[in-house]
Order: C-alpha cells, then structure tokens, then sequence
C-alpha cells in the first residue's frame, strides 16, 4: 500500500564540495549514523549527485517494485515512452539489519525525441514519473535525475547505507535522513529523501500547511499519491524554479516567507518584491515546523520555517558546505572547521557548485 | 375585515414593579403599548424587539410567545396558518426581513478543525506573530523577474488589503439608517476592513472612507455616477442575493426623504424599483461589458467584484464570471440576509452557501483560474469558527450582514421591511435613527470584529500555522460529523475519524 504516516522526529545531514570534488558514502553514513537516536528504525536514505558521470546525460531511474508483475509492467511501459539504455539490479549486500527490501532495479533511460513536439523534455519525464506512482500498483520511482540518485529504505540510515553500498559511490553533494515516523507503514517508497527529476528532499518536520500545498500543486498537474507532505517540498521547487523560472533565493522567499511586520518596514524594491510573492505564492508557503536539505544538480540549500521550530546548523570547511540537525553530524566528520552557525529562522543556507564545474 | 390571527407574543407587565414613567411606550415603535392609568401592552403589534424590555429601568417587562396552541398538526404548522389566514385576509406577497428561518441543514456545524499534538507543535499567538492579513483581487499565475537586476517584471492587477479576513456586508442606505452606515464605515476604517453601500449610493458623510468601501452597481444604478465609482475600494456588480435570487428590490416611496432622493438620484417620495435583471445583462459577455466599463471608468485601478446569489449551478457560473473579467466573485447563500423578500423566495430558493462555496472552489481550481479571482461568501457567518470553516473550504474572506447588525443592536425580529425598526437600525424615521449613535454602534463593530480576529488566531494558532494563507483551501484540516457522502464529497473533506 502507498501510504505514509506523519514524519516527526527525523535526523537530516548534508554535505556538499562546491568545488565539485567526489567523496565517496562512507562520510554521510558517519554523520547519520551519530544522531542514530533521533531516528527509530522505520527509514533511512540518501541522495547522491554525481555518481553517474559516464552517464550524466540520461535520465537514472531508480525503481522499487513490490513485484515482479509490477516490474513487468513498468518496464513495458517504459519500452514505450523512452529509449531505455541499460536495465540492471541495483548493487545491494545482504547480509545486515535490512529485511525485506522490494526489487528495486536501475535504468538508465532517454527520451525520444519524436515525444517532444508539444512539451519539454523534463515535462514529460515528470509525468512519467507521476503516472507510474499513481497508476502502476506495486512500483514506484524512487529517483529520476541525471546523474545523481536515491538511495533508502526501512530501516536505520546506516543500515540502508552499508546495504546500498554506498561505499561505491562517489558524489559531490550527499544529503542523508534517518526517520521517526509516529506510524509504521513500513513502506520503502516512504522513506526519504523524496525526489523528482534532480530534485531531492530531505526533510525533518511535519508540513501544517499540506492541504492546501497540494491543492495548489494539483493545479499545476502534479499528482500527489504518497500522502506525505515531504513530496510537496519537491515538487513545489519544481514548479517555481524550473517551470515558473523564479530565481532560488525568491522561490526561498516564498516556501518561508518573511513576516508582515517584517516587509512593512523593507525598502520599497524590496518590499514590493516580498509583498507581490506573498499575494501570488500564499498557497506555497510551507507552515510548520520543518527544517530541510534541498538538492539538486548545482547545489543545495538548507532551510528552516519562519520560526524555526527544528534544529538545523551549518557549518564550512575550504570548499566544503556542511548542513544537519546537529553540530555532532558534522564534528563527527569534520572536527576543525572554519565556520559553523545557526541559521535563522526562514533564512536559507545556499551551496553552489563553482560555474565552471561541469 | 377583522383578522383573525392571534398575537403572535404577549407582553407581560409586572404592575407591582412598573413605575409607570412611560419610557416602554415612548420606546415601543410599533406601538404596542399604550398607557391607560397603567402600561397597556398590545400584544398584536408586539413583533419581540425586546427594545421595551431593555430599556424598562425596572426590568418589569417580559415577552413571551403566545401560548395559544393550535390543535397539532405535523403537515399544518401553526406557521403554514398562520401564513394562510394573512394571504387569505390580504391577498398578496407575504413580505419578511432578514435570512432564511427555516431549519435547513447548517454545515458549518457539521465540520470540526484540526489541532496539532506532539508531532507538529501548536504556536501560542500571544507569544508569536499570527497573520490575518489578505489581498483581494485577481492574481497573475506566476511572477516573472528580469534575469539580470532580480526585479519584478509582472504587473500585478489592483489589491486591496485587509487586516482582518472579515468584511461587511452590502446594506443600502435606505434598507438601513444613515447613522447605521456611517458606523459601518468608521469600522472598517479602523479595523482595516471594507463596508459595502449596497445600491442606495454613497451619503456624502461617508465619501471620505473611500478607501475602505466597497461601491455597488446593482439593476437600479441608483447614485452611480464615475465619480461614486472612483470613490472606493473596489466596486461590486450585484447580479443576485442570497436572499432573494433572481428577484428585485423595492424601496417604498415613503422611505425616499430628502436625503436618500440625493443619494439615490431619484424624486423625493417615489419608489425605488431594481429590475430583477440588469436591463444590460442579459447574458455573460454583456455582464463582461459591464465590468470592462467600470474598469475604463477606475482607470484599471480598482478590483471588480462580482456578487451572485448561491445557486444550483453557481460553479459554472463563477468561472463565467472569472472569465469575464471579475477579480472577486461574491457568493451569497440561501441564508443571506434582507430588508425585504416575499417569503417564498426568501425560505425556498437557493443553496446553502458551504455547499456553494466548496463547489466554486474546487471548480476553479480544476479550470486552473482560482487564482484570478478572490472569492467572498456570505449568507450566515454567525461567528469566528464559520469564518474560520469558511476560508478551509477556500474562501478568501467572508463577509457579514446580521451579524453586524446585531453588534449594533439589532435582535434579528424580522421586521426590516416595515420602517419601524426601534434600534434606529432599519428605519429612515429621523426620530428613530437618532437612536443609533454612530461612535456607539462603531465601537460595538469594532469589538466584535476584534473578538473574532483574536479567536482565528486561537484556532490558526492551534493548527500550528501563523499565517491565514496557509489555511486557506485546506481541506484537510476540516472533518465532516454525521454527514453523507455525497456531501463530504461536495464539501471536499474526509468524515471524522479518518487520518491523513
């Protein structure tokens, strides 16, 4: 069954080299790995990018099939909307704490270019994406970008880790999460990070502002099927930065609107600028507590609510850009740093990859 | 011909009490009561104003319905004749005031809001910034900056802001009193909201509130002139009322003095008659003119609104609307208020207006156009919780008539129609309106609307959200109790007991 209870607790970290440099997986799994007791076995994952470079121009779909007719129709499917390259299991070692784990197989897939008269290209893998999640029982996409992927499953982040292997990975951002959710579905489609196209969601919170986010985002053509309110983060930075074509630092300004009382007293550019995207973006706001780590293929971005009800730190060294929970995530794999501090409130954490990094 | 109906109440005295200073008889304005060496109430003409009873120094009067019983009868209500004996004794339209009376269904009190525990934390909004704040007016769908300087490319269509999501409810001046107007306007002045003219125009005391009123334009077209539309903060098309769907109004000679004559642009002393149709609108592109004149006429600087009466297929017609060019549509429910509507339609005609509004809603969303346009409801917001329901099912703010006419005083008799209002309320009667004092009943607007703003806050607070947008349309806080699923269906929320 696709259904996810509410997320509570939650440990979240990232780490990310602007300068592009790849770090294998053993790093993110120590820090998720020291705030073990803030997660509770119910699920683990990661998000990798750049772990594809001989591939970094299909579309890396990381699938998770509760059987094998679901992986027959999926694949069918897929026969028929894209060019698929390669189809492969993905590596797992299964000899751990991990029980149960779905078939989950990896594809690397192109999109025909007779399909794209009428719609762009990550248009149309986003309805792919959606369609298989809300029409294909028993499958479901567990990430679709280029040249990163997901990575989690039930069970302890570093449990799903070492089952993963992510010591065979090499990437420039890894975000991670351990989970506490308040039911146990035990789903692994409900484990995070979420992700669409390159998009990935790491999230500790719970949305309040959920029901009406989705609404907005159905408007749009997004179905949300998975009944957690992680899903509306991704796909609402999907929205305003890739089809509204909003800069981040205002789809930020959106997602954690500054305070009425705040904008008043801005300059009037600047007000004008915060005032027009609270009229126009009020159902995007994301109300509640929450703190979360946002990837994708140029960067990431940490980011609290406005009244910062989760912990989040950060922290640099050199090139290095450290987010999570807790200072103990990132002392434990970088004990000397140059900077660390709190973020405020509302304001976001952004990491860049240098431009001329390819 | 004599009648034959009872009294509907009888007044009781309380002879050992009354100290006989007259002030129940110089108070009653219907005069039912009398003085004969002592009070002599007559219990025909009592309609419950209760305006004798609270101003007895001596609290010596009660009034109680009239005991009378009729033999019973399931299918002949006393009311069903009751209603029979007038028409049979008159001959013509039972006329009432106020909203629909009859026990119909009220959804609102058929949902129940959300609260955090544990998992996502309360906020206390005496500790925390809580937001009422809201902008009406049409929303372009997305923001466009230049790549370069970051600035704003998109113009963005009139706004007009609200401190609190409450606004009043149109109320000619003519239905009521020029003190009852004025109170409304200083108001919404100062608790930064709107009050509405309705159609008798705008009395030249208030022409100052510009920025806080809303100017109508209804099948009458009384006192609208380019100036009347320019003096405002948004102007409103009324195409219907819940009260009264599809019918007209009329405003009987003896109410139109001097100063409703100026107002309203018409000869002292003759009726003032609204069609029920605007004679120019007689289908949507018509009432697209309409609306595209008086934005050439504001020079685009003001939203139009566009009001409709809660009807059977009033989704559709809302998206018309939307597509024609209205940047708020108005819904206002069967429950809605009046000075005056025969019965029938009053009691019979339309729907309720949770029902209206979850429908409209959710139909401009699947159409991709809620943004372009806010919506109001109307038609029964009796308090913060319905206000509170109302902007989960997706309304941007609500809009209120009785109860604000209640907060000045007025005790819901249902007898608007006649003239006579003893609250100063409902009346031209300068001898009547004089006792109305605007700072008073401004004040009185004022607490309520305050009172309210505090309990949104409580209950925004409880959900764990501190900003009115992050409620608004969400569904999902709200569970329906005891209700079928054809309606949770139509409400667009899930029944009590079911979780995410």
């Amino acid at each position: 069954m696709k259904c996810d209870g509410i997320p509570s607790g939650c440990a979240i970290s990232g780490m990310m080299s602007e300068e592009g440099r790849r770090i294998d997986g053993r790093v993110i799994i120590k820090s998720i790995a020291c705030m073990h007791d803030r997660s509770n076995g119910l699920g683990g994952g990661f998000a990798a990018y750049g772990i594809y470079p001989e591939r970094k121009d299909q579309y890396a779909f990381h699938m998770m099939y509760d059987s094998m007719e679901a992986k027959e129709v999926t694949e069918e499917f897929f026969k028929d909307v894209f060019n698929v390259d390669v189809d492969e299991p993905i590596p797992t070692y299964r000899e751990n704490g991990v029980s149960n784990p779905p078939i989950l197989w990896r594809y690397f897939l192109e999109v025909p270019e007779n399909k794209l008269e009428l719609i762009s290209e990550r248009d149309y893998v986003m309805k792919t994406v959606m369609k298989i999640n809300s029409e294909v029982e028993g499958a479901f996409v567990a990430s679709s970008g280029k040249n990163m992927g997901a990575f989690k499953g039930v069970g302890y982040p570093e449990d799903i880790g070492k089952f993963y292997r992510l010591e065979d990975y090499s990437a420039y951002i890894w975000t991670a999460h351990g989970r506490f959710p308040t039911n146990t579905p035990g789903w692994w489609g409900g484990a995070h990070p979420f992700t669409l196209l390159d998009w990935s969601v790491v999230h500790n919170g719970e949305i309040s502002s959920y029901g009406i986010n989705k609404r907005y985002l159905e408007m749009f053509g997004y179905k949300l099927e998975l009944r957690t309110d992680t899903e509306v983060i991704a796909y609402l930075f999907d929205l305003l930065v890739r089809r509204h074509k909003l800069p981040v630092d205002k789809a930020i300004l959106a997602l954690a609107c500054p305070f009425w009382k705040d904008i008043d007293r801005m300059e009037p550019e600047q007000k004008k600028i915060a005032t027009a995207m609270r009229q126009i973006y009020g159902s995007t706001l994301l109300n509640g507590p929450f703190s979360i780590i946002l990837g994708h293929s140029r960067g990431m971005i940490g980011l609290n609510d406005r009244i910062k009800l989760r912990p989040m730190t950060a922290a640099r060294k050199d090139d290095m850009l450290y987010m999570a929970s807790e200072e103990s995530a990132i002392r434990e794999i970088a004990p000397d740093l140059d900077e660390v501090w709190s973020p405020r409130a509302g304001t976001a954490v952004i990491g860049t990859l240098k431009a001329e990094v390819e | 011909m004599e009648s034959q109906l009872p009294a509907e109440f009888i007044v009781n005295v309380d002879h050992e009490r009354c100290r006989r200073c007259k002030r129940c008889m110089i108070n009653c304005s219907f005069g039912a009561i009398e003085f004969k060496d002592k009070v002599a109430p007559n219990h025909r003409l009592c309609i419950a104003c209760h305006r004798c009873a609270t101003f007895c120094p001596e609290s010596a009067i009660t009034i109680t319905e009239n005991p009378l019983d009729y033999k019973y009868g399931y299918n002949w209500t006393p009311e069903i004749r009751k209603n029979i004996l007038k028409q049979a004794e008159s001959g013509g339209i039972i006329l009432t005031g106020m909203g629909n009376p009859k026990p119909y269904p009220i959804y609102w009190d058929h949902m129940l809001i959300d609260a955090c525990q544990v998992t996502n934390p309360s906020i206390d909004p005496l500790r925390e910034p809580m937001e009422l704040r809201t902008y009406l007016g049409a929303k372009p769908e997305c923001l466009k900056f230049d790549g370069d300087s970051a600035c704003l490319e998109t113009e963005i269509a009139p706004q007009v802001k609200l401190d609190i999501p409450v606004v009043f409810a149109a109320m000619s001046y003519g239905a009521i009193s020029l003190n009852a107007h004025k109170a409304l306007a200083m108001a919404a002045k100062r608790m930064g909201t709107l009050m509405n003219t309705g159609e008798g125009g705008l009395h030249e005391d208030i022409a100052s509130y510009a920025s806080n009123i809303i100017v109508q334009v209804a099948s009458g077209r009384f006192g609208v002139t380019s100036k009347y539309l320019n003096n405002s903060a948004l102007v409103e098309i009324k195409i219907g009322q819940g009260a009264k769907p599809g019918i007209g109004g009329h405003l009987p000679g003896e109410k139109v003095g001097e100063d409703i004559s100026k107002t309203r642009m018409i000869p002292v002393g003759t009726d003032a008659l609204s069609p029920a149709p605007h004679h120019d609108i007689y289908s949507i592109e018509d009432l697209s003119q309409l609306i595209y004149a008086i934005k050439e006429t504001t020079d685009y600087k003001k939203p139009v609104s566009v009001k409709i009466a809660a009807v059977h297929n009033v989704a559709a017609i809302a998206s018309g609307i939307v597509r024609a060019g209205a940047d708020i549509v108005m819904i206002d429910g069967f429950r809605g208020g009046t000075g005056a509507a025969p019965m029938v339609i009053r009691d019979h005609v339309g729907i309720p207006i949770e029902l209206a509004l979850a429908a409209v809603d959710e139909r401009l969303r699947q159409e991709g156009i809620r943004n372009r346009a806010s919506i109001l409801v109307g038609g029964s917001i009796r308090q913060s919780a319905d206000v509170v329901k109302a902007i989960a099912l997706g309304a941007d703010a609500c809009v209120i008539g009785t109860a604000s006419l209640i907060a000045m005083g007025c005790r819901v008799c249902q007898k608007c129609y006649t003239g006579n209002c003893a609250w100063g309320i409902a009346t031209q009667k300068p001898e009547l309106v004089r006792r109305l004092n605007p700072d008073i009943a401004a004040d009185r607007l004022c607490n309520l609307l305050t009172a309210w703003g505090h309990e949104i806050q409580e209950v925004l607070g409880s959900l764990g959200i501190n900003a009115i947008e992050s409620l608004r349309g969400s569904r999902e806080r709200l569970r329906g109790v005891g209700l079928p699923q054809e309606t949770l269906d139509i409400l667009g929320i899930k029944h009590a007991g079911i979780g995410q």
